[in-house]
């Protein structure tokens, strides 16, 4: 492997334009890309506000939207992946395999049977029950692995695959007892599925990304002294315990909004971070920025391919992602037990 | 003159559901460290000798007493503020750790400037120096998994360096060292001492490496002081016997003229 240039803000700055740029030329490929055919001239038009009608409503309405969430989710969930796998000094960590989306997920299933929605306030008691739901399983996971000196690899993924059936079997049950039509495309949404997000969740799920990002991205340098383990992280001046209570509240947070709002996408915390760690170093500081982005636009892709793949019908995001995860997820352990830094 | 290290009475107990990983209790323990002095710290297993460490470089805080660092309360300093005055060298790095050789001694410079996000050229430098130092910098691309003990060792040393302390706490430098290794890194304390005007406080199982380089001793068991002095008052026959709980001999070095401790071992008939 060559060795990585030293982090700096110079190195990380011409990464985070490239994959800017990245992100950019996706989401404009993206809107010309669809089920509803819509020349790339009315496209064009529809940009520049020269044509109104179905055509607008499909790519300000329907695309536009959501390419933003998907970007968003990606972003937040990549983040939140490098964030858990930091925490956890493990690289299989991951909202998904913790077991943490899935109490988000039943945090969602409960506020919408209390019927929440799309509304700005609304959007906001969602993310609220995601990131409690998200809180308590990531708290029961920590309780159920931790031991002194650490939480050992094998037990923090079983523990996160118990607390994750349990809330999906809690999620299972609210669905059987509660009217279905009440929770219409809620069976959708838990296979992880980008529908078209109010402006109102949006924008409180750029919030929350934002608020999460800053969260985990501020505390990068000192992520990386945790690698040394707690005590010598702090010798060197390291709050230890709040460090790590910040990480897990902004990685929950990242969690509970992507699955709030786009739904429990799994894997892209896994292998956005994880690849871009085989290309770029264990270095958080450039690793954790450059997964915002380059989350976006793995998860923009997964859910362009997941549009048009067998268009008119859909395929849910979750299902690209999954496909793309569990040979990843595999490789990841099986190199693992070779060669114990990856 | 106030002393680097002064500590007043110190106690400490491990809350009992939460025992401390193989460190124990101390009580009423009082000495001091003087700047520029070489200060060692010897004693069985579980006589507290770890708990020590992690009191002095402000992972705990004392039940009772206070330890001051030139005349401050460490208890009153942040975490930050302390690890720039007192560098731990621990006795390993954990397994699969993944950063570079660089980038672990560019660690050591956290602690003067906590907020900052990227390291400076100035902290390059520093770290250049103290790889330089003790002589690990063409190791500097090398991953800690792929070097030899004695390797990982010294660049324990210079993270700890990088930080530029005025204190420098080894914790069993020698336990994973074979006999060539031990002879450099005792070489290498000494020239720290010795150029830098470095303080040292060197906690050891390895009596004689004790011996050799300290210029006092802290002899402690169950957590509590037994002697403090030079290395000849220390080491007593049987001041050893009574806290080690077996049979030794107490003789000199025949170069240093230090005292070595030999291990009189039990035969068949005892």
């Amino acid at each position: 492997m060559s060795e990585p240039a030293p982090a700096s803000r110079a190195r990380l700055a011409v990464l985070l334009g490239g994959l800017g740029l990245l992100v950019i030329v996706s989401a404009l490929g993206a809107l010309f890309i669809g089920s509803a055919s819509v020349p790339p001239r009315d496209v064009l038009a529809v940009l520049t506000g020269r044509v109104r009608g179905v055509d607008q409503v499909v790519v300000l309405s329907l695309r536009l939207p959501r390419i933003l969430a998907a970007l968003l989710a990606g972003g937040a969930l990549a983040v939140a992946g490098a964030g858990f796998q930091g925490l956890a000094r493990n690289p299989l960590a991951e909202p998904s395999v913790l077991g943490v989306s899935s109490g988000a997920a039943f945090g969602v299933v409960v506020a919408q049977v209390f019927g929440l929605g799309g509304s700005l306030v609304e959007a906001v008691g969602l993310a609220a029950c995601a990131f409690a739901g998200a809180l308590v399983a990531g708290g029961a996971v920590y309780l159920i692995a931790s031991r002194a000196g650490g939480l050992p690899v094998h037990t923090l993924l079983l523990a996160g695959v118990i607390v994750g059936i349990f809330f999906s079997s809690a999620i299972t049950v609210l669905i059987s007892v509660v009217d279905f039509d009440r929770l219409g495309g809620v069976v959708h949404w838990l296979l992880g599925n980008l529908g078209p997000v109010a402006p109102g969740s949006l924008a409180v799920f750029a919030a929350l990304t934002a608020v999460g990002g800053w969260l985990v991205i501020g505390a990068a340098r000192r992520l990386n002294l945790l690698a040394l383990g707690e005590e010598s992280a702090q010798q060197l001046g390291v709050d230890a315990l709040g460090l790590k209570r910040r990480i897990f509240a902004g990685a929950a947070l990242l969690t509970a909004a992507a699955v709030a709002f786009a739904g429990p996408i799994g894997f892209v915390g896994l292998i956005v971070p994880q690849s871009l760690r085989l290309l770029l170093g264990p270095d958080n500081r450039v690793v954790i920025p450059a997964a915002l982005l380059g989350g976006g636009a793995f998860l923009l892709l997964a859910d362009t391919v997941a549009r048009n793949v067998i268009a008119p019908a859909e395929l849910s995001v979750g299902v690209i992602t999954a496909f793309c995860g569990t040979p990843f997820f595999i490789y990841l352990l099986r190199a693992r037990a070779a060669n114990p830094h990856l | 003159m106030t002393p680097l290290v002064d500590c007043q009475r110190v106690a400490f107990a491990y809350p009992a559901r939460n025992p401390g990983a193989g460190a124990f209790a101390i009580r009423d323990l009082t000495f001091e460290v003087r700047a520029g002095e070489t200060f060692g710290v010897i004693g069985p297993n579980a006589s507290g000798k770890t708990t020590l460490v992690r009191l002095l470089s402000r992972v705990l805080a004392p039940s009772g007493g206070r330890i001051l660092l030139e005349g401050q309360d460490v208890t009153r300093l942040d975490r930050a503020a302390v690890a720039r005055q007192v560098a731990v060298v621990p006795q390993d790095i954990p397994h699969g750790f993944p950063h570079t050789v660089e980038e672990l001694v560019l660690m050591g410079r956290f602690p003067r400037a906590p907020h900052r996000f990227f390291e400076t050229e100035a902290d390059r430098a520093a770290s250049r120096r103290a790889m330089e130092a003790v002589g690990v910098l063409e190791l500097r691309s090398a991953l800690l998994d792929r070097l030899s003990g004695g390797e990982r060792q010294r660049v324990m040393l210079a993270r700890a360096l990088a930080q530029e302390p005025r204190l420098l706490i080894l914790d069993e430098p020698t336990a994973h060292l074979d006999l060539r290794y031990q002879a450099e890194c005792a070489g290498l304390l000494r020239r720290l001492a010795g150029q830098r005007r470095l303080t040292i406080v060197l906690v050891s199982h390895d009596l004689g490496f004790a011996a050799e380089l300290c210029d006092r001793l802290l002899l402690m068991a169950a957590g509590s002081p037994v002697r403090v002095g030079p290395p000849e008052t220390v080491m007593d026959e049987g001041v050893l016997e009574a806290v080690y709980g077996c049979r030794v001999i107490v003789d000199k070095h025949p170069i240093s003229r230090r005292p070595t401790v030999h291990l009189v071992y039990p035969t068949d008939t005892d």
